[in-house]
């Protein structure tokens, strides 16, 4: 699924979380464990100079896999290597394997709000973490040298207005870009990016997403994006990846992804997304008609007419056999009630893939 | 449905025939001494029948304040500071819901304007069932009906909003986000409003929720004819959605028109900014920029222009006065209005 001249960073396969639920009246006296299914089976593969978009709405595991790739949550089963090297599957927090392996894979949060420690200033933000990750340099020149250098990155000029400051000083685009200094203070290798923009007004959207790709290109770092918002993934990433209820449903590069979605679930995705050139005569009707045609009608399904389904993500607990989305699936089958589909090519690029069984046979 | 309760005053100006709620020169502060932060400034709107008009803004610019400020339902230290609110109702004289005494403010909320929160998903209380909540709305407006009656209304009230009567006993977590989120659309409707104000009623869920619940809004308010004020800093959203669209931006409308124009050719350049900062899920990948800079601090207000700092085509007056919102000169013949020395009014207002 990936051009053999990239590196890869950061390998993720078969990769797995269950969350126990705690017991609760009778239950508790029950054998039976009952477990949150969040991630189940993810393989994905961060390149180094690209940008990978995980995309789902929330409550499909996108996060949790974040999570588990920055190694803040134990994984259940499944590996997880860097470089080729497998990392084992707990590693203590704040032991010394942990910290060598967040040097290299750094994680940045949604909500610079809550990320930000209200009562201490970029300064202090961003020398912790220079000195935890050993970049501080020798002496008080080195260090100043460092935070200008990292500020700079970020496009917070002149560093000296800003080191001083505290978070509730700064507007919001400006405290992610603390978020994100804080984050190259390792001078990571992997950088993964959950719903970095979500929280951030509309106009200063995309002067993040521009910061985070223009350092892709200077760093030559792997970029996770998580989000859930999928014109944002197509304009910023390079390869999609399309969550559903804690598994992959979908994959491939970003542009045939978002045009050519293959996945009824991505098809779904993507026509829900609010779309202003999907504006008919008259104003003010939401087009049930537009658009849905245009979506893709790959592998000889019917696109255009096709009901809307409706529903809600299943619960995680007990997730329906087979496929996951299968209760909501207009195009649903006896097989995918009972089979779990596995990945399967769609189109003959060989990169384009989805779980589902319509495509079962159709790509040579 | 009549309006029993005494009419306060009526208003100088005429009203356009189809407005149902004409906001006059509003102005909101927080704060009453030197210090007041005047978040709402001098918004002039008309809110007509049937239609849905969509308000767009960033954070901090003022739409919500405008539209807890147009319910009274500010929290202090919010100051309605000037101005008037004038509802027209179908069968009765104009009021103004500023000067209205609190009885008849009573009366007026819920019955004839309602709000979907912010966050509505959160709004429900979690201790009491969905049927408690709804029955309470119910009663608190028509003391005279028996329980079983109420009863019937809450769950005729719930499949309206497409959600199974057998719900009704359900407690709020018991419920999906999109479905307390309909609860709570069902309970804006439950007395039959005039004019429905949604405040963002759909930033917490997923596209694919958030598409249902505005088809669902959209089929609501064919059926009930009810005019919609619909908040969100997703323009993208609005475009698809509303009938006419204002922009606000540091507390002032900058930009009001019909959607689709609003879509083709936006005049203000913080319109065009915020139309180009949403990467487009079809055509062409384009490189796309956003607006630089940060929204205005309300408490140092830049001189003239409020966007002026952030503007890539200021010129020389932009810093010095403040343009008035007016049908610009140069597109007389559109139905629209502008705030921006690019555009200087030049048509007759309004």
């Amino acid at each position: 699924m990936t051009t053999p001249a990239a590196e890869v960073v950061l390998e993720a396969e078969g990769l797995t979380k269950h969350f126990p639920v705690r017991k609760r009246g009778r239950a508790a006296l029950s054998r039976e464990v009952r477990v949150v299914h969040a991630v189940d089976d993810v393989d994905l593969r961060l390149l180094r100079g690209q940008v990978t978009s995980l995309v789902g709405e929330s409550g499909s595991g996108k996060s949790t896999v974040a999570r588990l790739l920055a190694q803040l949550y134990p994984r259940t089963s499944g590996d997880i290597r860097l470089h080729g090297e497998p990392t084992p599957l707990a590693t203590a927090r704040g032991g010394r394997r942990f910290r060598a392996y967040c040097r290299r894979v750094q994680l940045i949060f949604q909500d610079p709000f809550a990320s930000l420690n209200p009562v201490h200033n970029v300064e202090y933000h961003l020398t912790r973490a220079l000195r935890i990750h050993g970049r501080a340099g020798q002496g008080k020149e080195q260090l100043r040298a460092a935070l200008a250098n990292l500020l700079d990155r970020v496009q917070l000029t002149p560093a000296d207005r800003y080191l001083s400051k505290y978070p509730h000083e700064l507007s919001g685009g400006q405290r992610q870009r603390v978020a994100i200094a804080r984050a190259l203070a390792a001078d990571p290798e992997a950088l993964l990016a959950d719903e970095p923009v979500s929280m951030l007004d509309v106009s200063i959207r995309l002067g993040v997403l521009n910061l985070l790709r223009d350092l892709k290109e200077r760093l030559n770092l792997a970029i996770l994006y998580i989000t859930h918002d999928i014109a944002s993934a197509r304009y910023f990433a390079d390869t999609v990846l399309v969550m559903y209820a804690g598994r992959m449903v979908e994959g491939g590069d970003s542009e045939t992804v978002t045009q050519r979605p293959a996945h009824p679930y991505t098809r779904l995705l993507v026509e829900s997304a609010p779309d202003p050139d999907r504006l008919t005569s008259e104003a003010g009707s939401l087009g049930e008609a537009g658009g849905a045609g245009e979506a893709g009608t790959a592998g000889g399904v019917g696109g255009a007419g096709a009901p809307v389904p409706g529903g809600e993500p299943p619960s995680l607990i007990s997730p329906p056999a087979g496929c996951r989305f299968h209760p909501r699936c207009p195009f649903v089958m006896d097989k995918c009630r009972t089979e779990l589909p596995p990945r399967l090519q769609v189109g003959d690029t060989g990169e384009h893939w989805a779980a589902c069984w319509l495509f079962e046979g159709v790509a040579a | 449905m009549s309006m029993s309760k005494p009419l306060t005053m009526k208003p100088s100006r005429s009203i356009a025939a189809d407005a149902v709620l004409d906001i006059r020169g509003l102005c909101v502060d927080y704060g009453v001494d030197d210090n007041a932060v005047r978040a709402v400034r001098d918004v002039s709107l008309t809110l007509r029948r049937g239609e849905v008009l969509g308000l767009a803004g960033e954070s901090g610019s003022g739409k919500s304040t405008l539209a807890y400020g147009l319910a009274r339902l500010l929290p202090p230290p919010g100051v309605i500071s000037a101005g008037e609110v004038i509802y027209s109702p179908p069968d009765g004289e104009p009021v103004d819901v500023l000067t209205l005494a609190p009885l008849a403010l009573r009366a007026f909320r819920w019955a004839e304007t309602s709000i979907v929160f912010q966050g509505a998903m959160n709004s429900l209380n979690p201790v009491h069932k969905v049927s408690t909540q709804l029955i309470d709305v119910i009663a608190a407006h028509s003391p005279g009906m028996s329980r079983r009656a109420m009863l019937d209304r809450a769950r005729e009230l719930l499949t309206m909003v497409g959600i199974a009567p057998d719900r009704l006993h359900a407690y709020p977590h018991q419920l999906s986000g999109g479905m307390r989120q309909r609860v709570m659309i069902g309970m804006a409707l439950a007395l039959e409003p005039k004019i429905v104000i949604m405040d963002e009623p759909t930033t917490a869920l997923d596209v694919v929720m958030q598409r249902q619940i505005l088809r669902q809004i959209v089929e609501l308010r064919e059926r009930f004819g009810f005019s919609v004020l619909f908040i969100t800093h997703d323009l993208s959203l609005l475009v698809e959605f509303s009938d006419r669209i204002a922009i606000m931006y540091g507390g002032r409308i900058v930009e009001e028109a019909p959607a689709a124009l609003l879509y083709r050719d936006a005049l203000h350049p913080y319109s065009h900014g915020l139309l180009h900062s949403f990467p487009a899920l079809r055509g062409p990948r384009r490189e796309l920029a956003g607006i630089p800079g940060s929204p205005p601090d309300l408490q140092a207000m830049p001189s003239g222009c409020s966007f002026h700092p952030r503007c890539p085509r200021r010129f020389d007056p932009c810093a010095v006065d403040i343009p008035v919102l007016g049908s610009p000169a140069d597109r007389v013949r559109e139905a629209r209005t502008v705030a921006c020395w690019l555009h200087p009014a030049g048509g007759a207002i309004d």
